[in-house]
């Protein structure tokens, strides 16, 4: 069902031409516009100088805001930049990391992670101050003081065995996606299995979406020994294979052969879910 | 006799008055644990529910039942919505029954949805040729082996251009075992070019691992 209804979104978006989206995203009568172009831009992965400027510009819109106080276009525009940008983003990027609107911080983390910038690892460190105490619910949002667990995923991807020490308290927060995200982070940042055991004892719970979460955290890090667990877990098997196939190119990226028996492994258990 | 009838009975029961999506899925689980043809049409009715985990329940049970299940599937197929049709061709799919290989060789081909399609390239692969004529079974598998060669070189989805490798390695070695000599020779040289070019390392890799599982 989601297939179809991605395709038809699809087959619409592309009506857009590079062209009209970037005077779409420049004008500023039509905020409805200005949010979509953003949008289009970074699914269609627009590289142009001209739309980079654009999105960059985007980021400091004053005119679109929800009755909150939030800034949509600049969530979309810090979302797209992860997808089109560049180093030259990186300072615009990590400006965000302050926004007083959580999901610009949390699109600036995650575009930030998505364009490898190392620089930004200070700043994403500042946003763990006070450690887990700290982390604690905003009264009336669905959502802690801090996106945590995109901040966690690209200290993760960003940073060094240095910062196990600041992650390691956040694996007994209560929030179980923020526990995940710190074992993600730390097996990444440490290789060590017992980091990534907390993933696996996750796909056991009784709640789907933390299954499935645990699934894919698994697969984007290739935990190979989680393999049976993976495709014993219940879910989706499209989800179970996509897990998998991470499994597998971990491997094969560190094994001179395409054929090595873990690969072969995987491969089988592959074979069973399609 | 008279206790597995019961048993059976009571199932049935079960699965008529489920009252919620997990009460569905465990009285469909324990339904098709049975394996009895006298499951099937209650199994059937399941894949038009709109309840996705008791129609992967469902579609287990009607694979493991086999034959009869098939039988069943194709003579109501047309009446279908195209939730339930999509359920069924799955059916179809993991038991390979012959019967259904023209529904099978499109389903592959066109179906908009990526798992449909991932299911029906398998399936193409352990297709019980044994159960045609023999003349009939080099057409088929001439049919399953050029439908897979597009479905592998051309889908959009890695997860189908996967299935289709593993069911081409499936037609390759069925047409091997037959002594079909001039069969499989497309297939290895697909075979040697998706290991070599496609776009996702995962479907490289099962590419050389068909290869390397083909009798020589």
């Amino acid at each position: 069902m989601s297939d179809n209804f991605q395709s038809g979104a699809e087959g619409e978006a592309l009506q857009l031409t590079v062209t009209q989206a970037i005077a779409n995203l420049k004008q500023t009568e039509d905020t409805g516009d200005r949010y979509y172009a953003a949008w289009w831009l970074g699914r269609f992965q627009v590289r142009q100088p001209e739309a980079i400027a654009a999105l960059l510009d985007a980021l400091t819109d004053e005119s679109d805001r929800d009755t909150d106080g939030g800034f949509p276009l600049r969530r979309n525009a810090a979302r797209a930049l992860g997808k089109v940008g560049n180093a030259q983003v990186v300072p615009a990027l990590i400006e965000c990391l302050s926004s007083s609107d959580y999901y610009v911080r949390e699109a600036a983390a995650q575009s930030l992670e998505a364009l490898q910038a190392k620089a930004a690892i200070d700043p994403l460190v500042t946003l763990l101050d006070g450690g887990v105490k700290a982390a604690i619910p905003v009264p009336g949002k669905p959502h802690l003081v801090q996106p945590y667990n995109a901040i966690l995923e690209a200290l993760g991807t960003l940073g060094s065995t240095s910062l196990v020490e600041i992650i390691e308290p956040f694996l007994q927060h209560e929030v179980p996606q923020v526990k995940n995200g710190a074992a993600r982070a730390l097996y990444q940042l440490t290789g060590k299995g017992h980091y990534a055991q907390v993933l696996i004892d996750t796909l056991s719970c009784d709640d789907l979406q933390l299954r499935r979460s645990a699934l894919l955290d698994l697969g984007e890090v290739g935990y190979w020994p989680a393999a049976e667990a993976i495709a014993n877990t219940l879910a989706e098997n499209s989800i179970k294979l996509i897990s998998l196939k991470g499994l597998l190119e971990k491997q094969l990226e560190t094994s001179a052969s395409l054929l090595s028996d873990p690969a072969c492994k995987v491969m089988s258990l592959m074979d069973l879910l399609l | 006799m008279i206790d597995s009838d019961s048993l059976l009975q009571s199932r049935l029961q079960a699965v008529e008055s489920a009252d919620s999506a997990q009460a569905m899925l465990d009285s469909v689980e324990a339904l098709a644990e049975l394996k009895s043809e006298k499951a099937i049409d209650a199994l059937i009715r399941v894949l038009g529910y709109n309840n996705p985990g008791a129609a992967v329940a469902a579609v287990d049970g009607l694979i493991q039942i086999g034959t009869p299940a098939a039988s069943a599937v194709l003579s109501q197929i047309d009446g279908y919505n195209y939730g339930a049709r999509a359920w069924a061709l799955r059916v179809l799919a993991g038991i390979g029954d012959p019967r259904g290989l023209d529904l099978i060789l499109v389903t592959a081909a066109e179906d908009f949805s990526l798992s449909v399609r991932r299911a029906a390239a398998r399936g193409l692969g352990t297709i019980q040729w044994e159960k045609l004529e023999k003349a009939e079974r080099l057409d088929g598998q001439i049919q399953a082996r050029d439908t897979l060669l597009g479905v592998a070189a051309a889908d959009p989805e890695w997860v189908v251009r996967y299935a289709a490798v593993v069911g081409l390695q499936g037609v390759a070695i069925a047409a091997i075992s037959e002594d079909y000599q001039d069969l499989p020779e497309p297939i290895v040289q697909r075979l040697q070019a998706i290991a070599a070019d496609d776009d996702t390392m995962a479907v490289r890799a099962r590419a050389a691992w068909a290869i390397a599982q083909l009798p020589s």
